[in-house]
């Protein structure tokens, strides 16, 4: 009898600040809340007062015109899949080798290189934004999705995750594994490489955030239509008065954010680690 | 320590159960050198070119149009140029407003939710993950979505506040007065859940059996936190001021996604500032310079920030 009157208590203990916290939840979603609704309303119905959040004459349409029409975001998104897989894969098969060489293997010059690497870790990516611009385009892959693809499938960052998670583990493998006679490249990929996937899969679920949300580098790299990636193609929605049409842009947004909310959503707590660990986002 | 054997020559044999092989417990250099080759290529040439680079064409005067024969060296001209500039100065102010207010407001609002959320509360798990969502979802698709909510005549935000009974709503992203605040709100939205969480995981390493101790000696929920929680969390919140503020005053997508530094230049920010001046008026050695006395700036402020923090944590 008392126990059901103490869970009692307990359970309304929960609620008294789970209740305020739900509703702060909610007015949180909100902005998505609206964008869904207004994905699937016509242009007109867009701004009634007071707000409609389920919209009486409800229609795909927007998804159709945004998908199917003559501005489709289907090759933008293809654009973005193809730059985010090269990144992610690149990043984390580079940033691996190194990172474990930087922390496991002796050799001469290797300090002096991690010093330099140091140093260039705390260079702002918008500061180089001017000089890779000038850089790309005498290259030639200036408005190509090269010019995305390559400065991120060699990160200073990686690098630096990877070092860090090598340097924490046992030395005395290698060293026995030396003895024993086994190559570098055996003891790193038979010893090491398997203890550290679940690191290698965190810096994976970075560098595809990363690169999907990228928006700043391709505004200023990237200049055909053609070559967009996703978020640039997504502003582009204007209405007949060449105003930002809410439904389209409403339904390319919530087309665009699907990939991360999955990956976000299966991975969450590798997803949280990861991003919390490195404060960049 | 490392013993460096010029490849083909053999190395001197090191007395081991295993005899004659060559450097058993050493790995030869070129082994390591060979690891790091595909990230270390790759860093230079498209992290240290541009880096030097951008560092000789802040010395410079030149726009992309006159090629690379049009480059002109002018010395320290661009820096002396740029503290001269009050459109350089109005943008150090606003940035600094911009970062001065969204920075602590996101670690404090964070830390109020990290607190709430340690707490045993149903859906704590789906709670997290739901204010954790804005700080992973593009700038673009944020960015739109807000300018439409914000919209002054007929935008959500509005409509709520009109039903609370405010009268003059702000106009936001149509008044010089009011963009920046609504820039400020987007960036609070969008970094709160990250802070929180940062908040929660330092939290989980609170001492227990502290707490414990102070309920046995009466102590109340104010005096735990500052006595016991506090102190445990300092650490973390110069985290968070310091990479919020480094984040804060790099950013310009939002900015160049809906305000392009408007209306007039009450938004242009440092970064929109380097942005604008560099791809859109096309002047390369001054956006150079722009982006260089930034960075410098804000690595003094994160040194100092450090600097003090340690020295606090010395003396306590």
């Amino acid at each position: 009898m008392t126990d059901v009157i103490r869970s009692r208590h307990a359970r309304r203990q929960r609620w008294l600040w789970g209740a305020p916290l739900w509703v702060l939840a909610l007015a949180f979603l909100a902005p998505f809340a609206w964008m869904l609704s207004t994905a699937f309303k016509r242009d007109a119905d867009a701004f009634t007062v007071p707000m409609d959040w389920i919209p009486d004459r409800a229609t795909w349409d927007a998804f159709g015109t945004v998908l199917f029409g003559e501005s489709s975001i289907v090759p933008a998104f293809a654009n973005s899949v193809f730059v985010a897989a090269l990144r992610v894969i690149g990043e984390v098969v580079t940033a691996t080798m190194a990172g474990y060489a930087f922390a496991r293997i002796r050799f001469a010059g290797r300090d002096t290189v991690f010093l330099l690497y140091l140093a260039t870790a705390i260079i702002p990516a918008q500061l180089l934004l001017v000089p890779r611009f000038v850089y790309f385009q005498t290259l030639g892959l200036y408005d190509t999705l090269w010019a995305l693809i390559l400065p991120g499938m060699f990160t200073v960052l990686g690098t630096f995750l990877m070092r860090q998670f090598f340097v924490s583990q046992p030395a005395e493998f290698a060293e026995a594994a030396r003895i024993d006679g086994a190559s570098e490249w055996q003891i790193f990929w038979r010893i090491y490489l398997p203890m550290a996937t679940p690191v290698m899969s965190a810096l994976g679920i970075l560098a595809f955030v990363w690169s999907w949300n990228d928006y700043e580098a391709p505004l200023v790299l990237i200049s055909s239509p053609e070559t967009y990636t996703l978020p640039l193609s997504l502003s582009n929605f204007t209405d007949e008065q060449g105003s930002l049409s809410p439904s389209l842009s409403m339904a390319a947004s919530a087309v665009s954010i699907i990939p991360v909310l999955i990956v976000f959503l299966v991975l969450q707590k590798r997803f949280v680690q990861a991003m919390t660990h490195t404060g960049i986002k | 320590m490392a013993v460096i054997a010029p490849s083909g020559a053999p190395a001197a044999p090191t007395p081991t159960r295993t005899g004659s092989t060559p450097s058993v417990s050493q790995p030869r250099a070129w082994v390591g050198w060979l690891f790091i080759a595909p990230n270390l290529i790759g860093v230079l040439l498209f992290t240290l070119v541009p880096l030097v680079s951008v560092v000789l064409l802040s010395f410079t005067e030149w726009n992309l149009v006159s090629g690379f024969g049009g480059i002109d060296f002018v010395g320290l001209e661009n820096f002396v140029d740029v503290f001269q500039d009050p459109a350089f100065w109005n943008s150090v102010v606003l940035t600094l407003v911009y970062a001065g207010v969204s920075v602590p407001l996101t670690t404090i609002l964070g830390m109020a939710l990290g607190l709430a959320l340690n707490r045993d509360v149903p859906g704590r798990a789906a709670l997290r993950a739901i204010f954790f969502v804005p700080y992973i979802v593009s700038v673009v698709a944020i960015g739109m979505t807000w300018l439409m909510l914000m919209n002054p005549s007929a935008g959500l935000i509005n409509q709520v506040l009109g039903a609370l009974g405010l009268q003059d709503a702000p106009a936001w992203f149509a008044s010089s007065y009011w963009a920046l605040p609504a820039l400020i709100v987007i960036a609070v939205w969008s970094g709160v859940g990250y802070a929180a969480v940062i908040y929660l995981s330092a939290l989980q390493d609170a001492p227990t059996q502290l707490y414990e101790a102070a309920d046995l000696d009466g102590a109340g929920a104010w005096t735990k936190f500052r006595v016991i929680t506090w102190p445990s969390l300092v650490p973390t919140t110069v985290f968070l001021l310091v990479t919020l503020f480094i984040g804060a005053s790099q950013g310009f997508g939002l900015i160049a996604l809906i305000t392009a530094g408007g209306p007039g230049d009450s938004t242009t920010t440092l970064p929109f500032y380097m942005y604008q001046t560099g791809f859109q008026f096309y002047r390369f050695g001054y956006a150079s310079a722009i982006g260089m006395v930034t960075f410098l700036g804000v690595l003094a402020l994160t040194l100092v920030t450090w600097r003090a923090q340690r020295g606090r944590a010395l003396h306590d």
